[in-house]
């Protein structure tokens, strides 16, 4: 039996940043608060998932203004598709394998 | 270390959010079977009471009438349809409201505003074609051109919600082309396009998705 957990990336362990990729990955562009409010998870929370997946070059920040309301996009980037449909791969066969 | 139950949760997880934040699947199929009781009910009482049950094909019977009779027919018909329009969609609203406080699901979201920009594109040319349609005295157009473009903005909206809104869509679009070749048969084609589609397509999607 050949389990590629090798192929797991490490950074979609954690429920937060699966769950940004899998928003990301279906919408062309997400905004901070609807991020928030489709996840359920704090401000400080959120923002600091953020930050390590743009260090990786998994997603793209867009820091735009309405009116005078600053209104943050996040988009995936061609990595972060990449990675996260291998990492969903893996899961799949993980789970078919057993 | 992760084990297997912790991997399917993961993927289960990932596939309903997937699904979520890019269909709008608060759309209750109780909305269609509404809208089609008031699609019928607004036929019935444009052609039993309005026309007087004379004739489905209400060109001929308007030939027979003097000017003034024809133009207060015509505004009493076009207050029965907008009235329809009125409540199908607010039973819509109130039917997507109902169901999303029992899925917990939110309403306002970044895909409903998208389901609903593609709907309205389509749905607003066609609302401006048909009071120009109006204004150039083609009124016997009037209800295939809603057919059409409703149909329209149902597949452009299709791509947001449940993909039977699509084939709704395709259903519509071409009731309304074979209205515009017997366009005197109108209010046959309107009971039939947003009355009998409606009540069916609203029936299929009450049981497959909500029982």
């Amino acid at each position: 039996m050949k389990v590629p957990i090798s192929s797991l990336n490490k950074l979609f362990e954690n429920r937060v940043r699966l769950g940004i990729m899998a928003i990301l990955i279906v919408n062309d562009s997400f905004d901070f608060n609807s991020l928030k409010e489709t996840l359920e998870v704090t401000d400080g929370n959120l923002a600091s998932h953020l930050k390590t997946l743009e260090d990786n070059s998994l997603i793209r920040v867009n820091k735009q203004f309405i009116g005078r309301k600053p209104n943050t996009r996040y988009s995936i980037t061609e990595t972060g598709s990449r990675a996260f449909k291998i990492h969903l791969d893996a899961l799949e066969q993980i789970i078919k394998s057993q | 270390m992760n084990d297997i139950k912790d991997y399917n949760e993961d993927l289960k997880s990932i596939k309903k959010i997937m699904e979520e934040t890019s269909r709008f699947l608060s759309l209750s199929g109780l909305s269609g079977i509404f809208a089609g009781f008031i699609a019928l009910a607004g036929g019935a009482l444009a052609y039993l009471v309005i026309l007087k049950s004379h004739t489905f094909a209400y060109s001929e019977f308007f030939m027979n009438l003097s000017n003034n009779e024809t133009s207060s027919m015509k505004i009493q018909l076009i207050i029965v349809a907008l009235l329809v329009l009125i409540l199908a969609l607010a039973g819509s609203l109130y039917f997507s409201y109902r169901k999303s406080l029992r899925t917990g699901q939110k309403i306002w979201t970044p895909v409903s505003k998208r389901m609903l920009i593609n709907l309205l594109v389509p749905l607003a040319t066609g609302g401006i074609y048909i009071l120009i349609l109006y204004s150039k005295a083609q009124w016997l157009f009037i209800i295939p051109s809603m057919l059409i473009f409703y149909g329209l903005a149902l597949v452009s909206a299709g791509k947001f919600t449940y993909n039977e809104v699509f084939y709704l869509g395709l259903i519509e679009i071409a009731t309304g082309l074979i209205c515009n070749v017997l366009p005197e048969y109108g209010i046959f084609f309107w009971c039939f396009g947003f009355g009998v589609l409606h009540l069916t397509y609203g029936l299929l999607m009450y049981r497959k998705y909500e029982r």
